[in-house]
């Protein structure tokens, strides 16, 4: 093996989230070390999971099938939709564990400056799920930003159109766009005072 | 509240200058480019906003070395004391931190009213509305500390509205939602200021003759418009049109102006004499002052050598009956004559590493 090939190794490892280029460094020599019980293991496990992961057609979740866990499981078909900016909020929500029906990931917000419009965000997939899968609430659950509230406000106009009811998370608590960051306690409490709009 | 130490790093033409204040007035001299003006603009960075002179961070850093700069402050009354630190790494934003935690900006309006004079604002009344919705911007953070992140939401959400403009887009959901969130911080807006202007008028009323009391009054800039969140969303929802022909918002509260009049001549503050002008600004600051109670820093830039002996006096006498914490300067020690041992005296000169702030 070149040293060539362990250098890439570690620039493909400090693009990780979290990751600089000495930690990424760190990492490699502790996979090097350990790449019988680690590497190896997580090498296979990587190739398995990039062969097979998949957006949700239906919600914009990662899963291993066309329709992800959530969208597959028919007790989760409550007719309450949680919009979320990004998976990992979805993850955040799901970690929490009180929210039982289904998602809708917009994969971010609307921003004029940075050039999001609502085409880029699934929201037209939104408003063909309101009839398909008979919807009575559309829970927003998006930041206290500017785009996230302008985001909310554009989802809630687009759906009132549709007769459906939409909620927002309780305004107060800290959802600065990163649902990720908050404790479940916080969003349990969140979504037990979401507010009608 | 007033400040009761100050210090300042690589700040400007203040390499390592660290003042200690008892809460009087503070009259500064020294010989012009001595670094007066440098030492009220870090006292200034207090509060929120781009200072006195509305400079980028990088230009404060001392040059030619540029490492970035600090300023520490340690402020009190009412009871309270707090401990701000400001600082910028080179090409980095300012960072604020109060009692040692990382703070947004917006904060420093909670901490300590501010309000101040400078030379460039001899001709506020006859210059364009910039200076003056500023001034009316800054009386109000005086009253009102959440007019900051009122003003910061407001533009924010208008930034996004021009671009949609710019870019010709046409989905009336995206402007609604928009025009919402604008409407909203813009009705806080225009009740902030007008608390503001209310109770400056009140509080010029009680006061002494000395400085001329003025007439405010907001006008609407881009039409006239109601205030209410509803309005004021009705507004921008109707100018939608005149909007896209001209790229930009054109009505709301960034387009609103300050008109001032002299009173007891019933003159428009334009049409006044330059010394009358800067009188009248003088009046407006020492009754929010009053409002106030006494509480904000006053930061007079070179207001006393325009002033003629009894109106010196007149100055000195308000500041001191008022109890606050005005930084005064001059470039000679007998501009001061009157406010012995009413005041600390700052003698500011220019050495070879730099400013030296001695006791005057
Ligand atoms: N970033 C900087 N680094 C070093 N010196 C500076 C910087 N900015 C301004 N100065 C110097 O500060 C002086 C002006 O100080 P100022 O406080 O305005 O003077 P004054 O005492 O007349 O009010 C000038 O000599 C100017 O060159
Ligand atoms: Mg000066
Ligand atoms: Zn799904």
């Amino acid at each position: 093996m070149s040293a060539d090939r362990l250098e890439e190794l570690i620039a493909l490892m400090a693009r990780l989230p979290g990751l600089g280029p000495r930690s990424a460094r760190r990492a490699v020599l502790h996979l090097i070390k350990k790449r019988g019980q680690l590497m190896a293991p997580l090498a296979q496990a990587l190739a398995e999971v990039a062969a097979s992961a998949r957006d949700c057609v239906v919600c914009g979740n990662v899963g291993t099938q066309d329709r992800c866990e959530i969208c597959a499981d028919p007790r989760r078909a409550t007719g309450e939709i949680c919009v979320v900016e990004d998976v990992a909020d979805l993850w955040a929500m799901e970690r929490a564990g009180v929210f039982k029906g289904r998602y809708h990931v917009l994969g971010g917000t609307l921003s004029a400056l940075d050039a999001v419009g609502p085409e880029d965000l699934r929201i037209p997939q939104l408003i063909a799920r309101l009839g398909e899968e008979e919807v009575t609430e559309v829970i927003l659950a998006l930041g206290a930003t500017l785009d996230g509230q302008t985001t909310g406000h554009y989802i809630a106009d687009e759906i009132a159109a549709a007769g459906v009811a939409v909620s927002s998370l309780a305004q107060g608590v800290p959802v600065g766009g990163e649902l990720d960051y908050l404790d479940d306690g916080t969003i349990t409490a969140a979504l037990k005072a979401r507010k009608r709009l | 509240m007033h400040l009761t130490s100050l210090a300042l790093s690589h700040f400007r033409s203040h390499k390592a200058v660290r003042l200690t204040l008892d809460g009087r007035p503070v009259a500064i001299h020294g010989p012009n480019g001595s670094g007066k003006t440098n030492l009220l603009e870090a006292v200034s960075l207090l509060s929120p906003g781009r200072g006195l002179r509305r400079a980028a961070a990088d230009d404060l850093a001392r040059r030619p070395e540029t490492l970035g700069w600090r300023v520490v402050a340690d402020l009190a009354g009412a009871g309270a004391a707090h401990e701000i630190e400001l600082r910028a790494e080179p090409g980095a934003s300012r960072a604020v931190r109060i009692d040692g935690k990382a703070a947004a900006q917006v904060a420093l309006g909670r901490l300590v009213p501010m309000l101040w004079l400078v030379p460039a604002m001899d001709r506020l009344w006859i210059e364009g509305a910039e200076g003056r919705r500023r001034f009316l911007d800054r009386m109000t953070l005086s009253f009102v500390p959440d007019h900051g992140a009122a003003t910061l939401a407001y533009e924010r959400a208008m930034r996004e509205r021009n671009r949609l403009l710019r870019d010709e887009v046409r989905d009336p959901a995206w402007y609604r939602a928009l025009e919402r969130q604008m409407a909203e911080a813009g009705a806080a807006i225009d009740a902030g200021r007008a608390e503001a202007v209310a109770r400056v008028a009140a509080a010029q009323d009680a006061g002494g003759a000395a400085f001329p009391a003025a007439d405010l009054e907001i006008v609407a800039g881009g039409g006239s418009r109601g205030s209410g969140p509803a309005d004021l969303a009705v507004a921008l929802a109707e100018g939608r049109g005149r909007d896209l022909a001209a790229g930009r918002t054109l009505t709301g509260p960034h387009r609103d102006d300050l008109a001032a009049a002299y009173r007891a001549k019933g003159m428009a503050a334009a049409q006044c004499s330059t010394g009358e002008q800067k009188a009248l600004l003088i009046s407006l600051i020492l009754a929010n002052a009053r409002a106030l109670g006494g509480a904000p820093i006053l930061l007079l830039d070179e207001v006393s050598a325009h002033l003629d002996p009894d109106r010196r006096t007149a100055l000195y006498d308000a500041i001191c009956g008022l109890g606050v914490q005005a930084f005064l300067t001059g470039t000679e020690a007998a501009l001061f004559a009157g406010l012995e041992g009413r005041a600390e005296m700052l003698a500011v000169s220019e050495g070879p590493d730099g400013s030296s702030i001695g006791a005057g």
